[in-house]
């Protein structure tokens, strides 16, 4: 981010980056940065929070009336809400304990079309709730279309098909993943009062689901896989650092 | 949990201490007053309009958002595991601040909003990106774009 900064200024456009990480910005330098204390994946502090956001973005903006940098200054605040764990937050669906044996192929699809059955209903909702949106959709496969793909997966590995016509395996694997671990996220907060944390929801679609299951299951052959693909994107590409430990590479 | 103070002391070591390019003595450019500035916003969040091609590993480039988009149907493609997107979710502001700029433009607090705005997807190389960003600047120019807040995942 803050090397997008040298090379705009550099070309005449006077520039001034969010830091989430302040020692970065502290090596690289970039002309103005505003070092914030937020969870990755939220510069602007936490959603729904326009004053709070608002005063973010102005102490921002207003770097560019200093007369001379670099300049890297801290926004003083932490985000609303951010230390204050919400207690009993669950999913509002119960599955039953995520499927143990992983060789059937046919049961394994039945088992995943069965727990996105279940999530439609949640998923819908807290669609219409929030006017249309989602963040589903980036592979252009249906939900339902997955839980054959994914069990194939884990059973043949690489010799799996791709079900995009244009697109190699791996990438067909990875945003079908992220649309499907999307699906589950938003289901699962479909109430809007609900606050919950990066890390609750991980706990739950990781060590809950049979999606979770499912997806360390293909990132344990991932990891001694030879295709390049696969080779490229298992490391870090496919589980959250807080949910590795339940992979067998760690 | 993704707040670096509560990561895994290995994880966040390991994010915080990386390698880091090194880019040389910083560049300064004095802009317009804030009040007269026109401002864009680039993402690295690897957002994109619904209708746009999803962000690939390692392409370094950039997909364009304008003004009179829906920003609701914004989605996001980045390929990191290691941020939060739930915020996100729940609001589009949360991490491309439009209707935050919007309001300081009324307020008067900077001139105008640009036309454009831009997302590039993070952690791809900077060799990658220079080009495509030096070139983006002269994109920026054309619009009359002043300043450019940039607003990392």
């Amino acid at each position: 981010m803050s090397g997008l900064a040298h090379y705009l200024e550099d070309e005449g456009i006077a520039t001034t980056a969010i830091a989430l990480i302040r020692k970065h910005a502290e090596e690289i330098k970039p002309p103005r940065a505003l070092a914030v204390p937020f969870e990755l994946g939220r510069p602007l502090g936490a959603p729904n929070e326009p004053d709070f956001q608002r005063r973010v973005l102005r102490d921002l903006l207003e770097l560019l009336e200093q007369e001379s940098g670099p300049v890297l200054e801290d926004f003083p605040d932490d985000a609303p809400g951010a230390v204050v764990e919400q207690e009993g937050w669950a999913c509002p669906v119960n599955f039953a304990a995520p499927l143990a044996d992983m060789s059937d192929e046919e049961l394994l699809a039945q088992t995943l079309l069965q727990e996105i059955s279940l999530l439609k209903p949640w998923y819908e909702e807290s669609k219409q709730i929030r006017g249309g949106r989602t963040n589903f959709g980036i592979s252009g496969l249906a939900p339902e279309d997955t839980p054959a793909f994914f069990a194939a997966l884990v059973v043949h590995r690489e010799d799996t098909p791709s079900p995009i016509a244009d697109k190699p395996l791996p990438l067909a694997f990875k945003q079908a993943a992220d649309d499907m671990r999307y699906y589950y996220m938003e289901a699962a907060i479909a109430r809007p009062d609900n606050r919950v944390s990066d890390l609750e929801i991980g706990n739950w679609l990781w060590g809950e689901t049979t999606l979770g299951k499912v997806l360390v299951e293909i990132r344990n052959w991932a990891m001694e896989s030879e295709n390049p693909g696969f080779k490229a994107l298992a490391p870090s590409g496919m589980v959250p650092t807080h949910q590795r430990y339940r992979t067998k590479h760690g | 949990m993704v707040h670096l103070r509560e990561m895994p002391d290995h994880l966040r070591e390991a994010l915080v201490n990386q390698e880091l390019p090194e880019y040389g003595d910083t560049p300064w450019v004095t802009p317009k007053p804030l009040n007269e500035c026109r401002v864009a916003l680039i993402s690295t969040a690897g957002l994109h309009r619904r209708e746009d091609a999803p962000f690939t590993p390692g392409s370094g480039d950039y997909r364009i958002i304008p003004d009179d988009y829906d920003m609701d149907q914004l989605v996001m493609s980045h390929l990191s595991t290691n941020f939060d997107r739930s915020g996100f979710y729940q609001d589009v502001n949360t991490s491309f601040p439009f209707d935050r700029l919007r309001e300081l433009a009324d307020e008067g607090v900077i001139g105008s909003v640009a036309s454009r705005h831009y997302s590039f997807m993070g952690a791809t190389p900077p060799t990658v990106m220079e080009p495509i960003a030096r070139d983006l600047a002269k994109v920026l120019k054309a619009d009359n774009v002043d300043a450019v807040a940039l607003v990392p995942v």
